[in-house]
C-alpha cells in the first residue's frame, strides 16, 4: 500500500533476516521504510520478530541477512543520545531516584548533573512527574514507572524513538491515558517514532502508518496508512473511521497469521 | 454511656502489637527459665564449680576477670574485623575479576571452592607452621569468610536486568561504566547478604585458628583464653569467655544487618518498610 510521505526515508530495511545461534529464525526478508516524523507501528503476533527488528534498528543487534540503510549513510548514534528506547517493562534502576534514572542517558553521554538538571526536570514535567524527582521506583505505580521510562527516553531529545510494547503490561485505563500522553508528547516533539505492539486498537489509535507482520519468521504482510489527522483524542477512539480502520487492520493481521502458519 | 467498641482495624492493630511484644518477651523468658534450671541443677546435685559452675559464679567471673577477658575480646574482635574487611574486599574483587574474565573464572573458581570445602580446622595447623600466629589466624578467618562474599557477589553481578544492560549498551557505556553504574549497584543486595554471613564466619575462623594455635601460641584472644582456662580447669572462666564470644557474634550479625538495612531500605524489597 501507499507510503504517506514523499521525502526520502530516514531508514529502509531491505530483505532483513535474523536467525539466532539456536536456529530460530526471528525475521526473514523483512523490507520496509520509515520516514522522518512518522509514527509507525510494527504490528504482529507474539514472536513475529518485531522486537528483533526494533533491536536491529537500535543497533543492539546485527542482521544476519539484508541491509539496513540510513539516510546520509550513518545510523543514529545511541552514545550521543540520538536514539530513545522504551522497553516493555519500565526497566528502571531500583537503586536510583527518579531523577537519577532520567539522568542516566545524559550521564553516559558525559553531561554533568548540574548541567543536566534543567533537562531532567523538563523531561519529568512533560510526563507529569515533576513532583516525583526524589522518589524511588518502588514507590511508584506501574503507570508512573512507565512515564519515568518515557521521560528517560526523551531526555536526550532523540531523533528516533523506539518503543517495544511499552504499555502491554498495564491495565486498559492506564494504557489509554498513556496513549494520549504519548501522542501529545510526540505531537510536541515530532521525533520519528517506531512502536512495536500486538494490539490492533493501540496501533490504529497512535500511528500514522501500520506495518503488519506475519508469524515467525516475521515478514512484512501489509502496510496500512492511518489518515486521521493529529492531534487525536478520545473522540477519534469512538469515531466510525477508527472502527473501520480497526476492522481493516484486524483483517490484515488475521491474514498475516494464516500466512505465517502456512509458510 | 457505654464504651465505644473497638473497630476491626483497631483490633487487628492491637493483635499485631501484642504479638510483637510476645515475640520479644518469649526468648527472654526462655533464657530466664534456662538459667533457673541450670542454677537448680547445680544446687540440688551440689556440682563442683570445676565440673559445672553455677550461673551466678559465671557472672561473677565475668566481672572479676573483666580486664583480662576484655583485652582478649579486643584481640579477637580486631582480628575478626580485619579478616571481615579483607574477605569483603577480596571476595568482591575476585567476583569482579571472574565477571570480567572468563579465563580467570575458569582457572581459579574451582580453587575457591576447594578452599571453602576443606575444613579450616585442618588447614589451621599448617598455616601456623608457615605464618606468624597473627597472620595465620587472619588467614584462617579470611579463608572461611571470603567465599560467601565471592559466591553472592558473583550471583549478583550475573543477575543484572537484561534490558538495563541493553540500555547501557545503547547509550554506548564502556565496560567499566557498566560495572560501576549498573552491575555493582545491582549486586549490592547480594554482596551485603554475603557480608552478613561472612561476619559470623570470620569470627568462627578466628576462633578456630586461635584454638588450633592453643597453648603453643603466644596469643591472647578469647578462644586462647578458653583453651588456656580448660587446661587450668578454670571452668567458670571458660563459660564467661564463651558467653562473650556468643555476644560478640550476635552483635556482629546485628550490626551488619543494620548496615544492610540502612543501605537498602529506600529501594530494595528485602529491606523496605511496608
Amino acid at each position: 500500500m501507499e507510503v504517506s510521505s514523499t521525502t526520502s526515508p530516514i531508514v529502509s530495511l531491505h530483505g532483513v533476516g535474523k536467525s539466532f545461534p539456536n536456529g530460530v529464525a526471528a525475521l526473514r526478508d523483512a523490507s520496509f521504510s520509515v520516514h522522518e516524523h512518522e509514527f509507525v507501528s510494527l504490528l504482529g503476533p507474539s514472536g513475529c520478530g518485531k522486537s528483533t527488528a526494533l533491536r536491529i534498528l537500535a543497533g543492539l543487534m546485527e542482521p544476519s541477512d539484508g541491509d539496513v540503510i540510513w539516510r546520509g549513510g550513518a545510523a543514529p548514534d545511541g552514545s550521543k543520545g540520538e536514539i530513545g528506547f522504551v522497553f516493555q517493562e519500565p526497566t528502571l534502576m531500583p537503586w536510583a531516584s527518579v531523577a537519577s534514572n532520567v539522568y542516566l542517558p545524559l550521564k553516559l553521554a558525559g553531561v554533568t548533573r548540574a548541567d543536566a538538571l534543567p533537562r531532567i526536570r523538563e523531561a519529568l514535567a512533560r510526563v507529569g512527574l515533576e513532583a516525583f524527582e526524589k522518589a524511588f521506583p518502588r514507590e511508584l505505580s506501574g503507570g508512573m514507572k512507565m512515564r519515568v521510562s518515557i521521560a528517560r527516553a526523551l531526555v536526550t531529545n532523540p531523533k528516533l524513538l523506539l518503543m517495544d510494547e511499552p504499555f502491554a503490561a498495564l491495565d486498559e485505563i492506564t494504557r489509554f491515558r498513556l496513549n494520549n500522553d504519548l501522542l501529545s508528547l510526540w505531537a510536541a516533539m515530532r521525533q520519528t517514532a517506531i512502536f512495536v505492539t500486538h494490539s490492533v486498537f493501540e496501533s490504529v489509535y497512535l500511528s500514522s502508518r501500520i506495518i503488519v507482520m506475519t508469524s515467525r519468521p516475521g515478514r512484512v504482510h501489509a502496510e496500512i496508512t492511518v489518515d486521521a489527522p493529529y492531534p487525536r483524542s478520545e473522540a477519534f477512539r469512538t469515531s466510525p473511521e477508527y472502527a473501520a480502520l480497526c476492522r481493516t487492520v484486524s483483517k490484515a493481521l488475521v491474514d498475516a497469521m494464516a500466512q505465517g502458519e502456512a509458510a | 454511656m457505654t464504651p465505644r467498641r473497638p473497630t476491626r482495624a483497631e483490633e487487628a492493630k492491637e493483635r499485631t502489637r501484642r504479638e510483637r511484644v510476645l515475640r520479644a518477651l518469649l526468648p527472654v523468658l526462655a533464657l530466664g527459665i534456662g538459667i533457673l534450671v541450670w542454677d537448680l541443677v547445680v544446687r540440688i546435685n551440689d556440682i563442683q564449680p570445676y565440673v559445672l559452675p553455677s550461673p551466678e559464679l559465671v557472672f561473677r567471673t565475668l566481672i572479676t576477670d573483666w580486664p583480662l577477658l576484655w583485652g582478649s575480646l579486643v584481640v579477637t574482635l580486631s582480628l575478626t574485623f580485619q579478616a571481615l574487611i579483607l574477605a569483603f574486599v577480596g571476595g568482591v574483587a575476585l567476583a569482579i575479576a571472574f565477571n570480567k574474565s572468563r579465563l580467570a573464572e575458569y582457572s581459579f573458581y574451582p580453587y575457591a571452592v576447594i578452599l571453602q570445602v576443606t575444613p579450616v580446622v585442618a588447614i589451621a595447623p599448617l598455616l601456623l607452621i608457615y605464618l606468624p600466629q597473627q597472620a595465620a589466624v587472619l588467614a584462617c578467618a579470611w579463608i572461611v569468610a571470603f567465599f560467601p562474599v565471592l559466591a553472592n557477589t558473583t550471583l549478583g553481578l550475573n543477575s543484572v536486568d537484561r534490558n538495563l544492560t541493553e540500555l547501557f549498551r545503547l547509550y554506548g557505556a564502556s565496560g567499566w561504566r557498566v560495572l560501576r553504574d549498573l552491575k555493582l549497584p545491582a549486586a549490592l543486595p547480594y554482596m551485603l547478604g554475603g557480608l552478613k554471613i561472612a561476619g559470623g564466619l570470620s569470627l568462627i575462623g578466628a576462633v578456630v585458628a586461635e584454638i588450633a594455635a592453643g597453648s603453643a601460641g603466644a596469643g591472647s584472644g578469647l578462644a586462647y583464653r578458653i583453651a588456656e582456662s580448660g587446661y587450668r580447669l578454670n571452668i567458670p572462666r571458660m563459660f564467661a569467655a564463651l558467653i562473650l564470644l556468643s555476644v560478640a557474634g550476635i552483635v556482629i550479625f546485628a550490626a551488619l544487618s543494620l548496615i544492610s538495612h540502612l543501605i537498602l531500605r529506600r529501594w530494595h524489597e528485602s529491606a523496605a518498610e511496608s
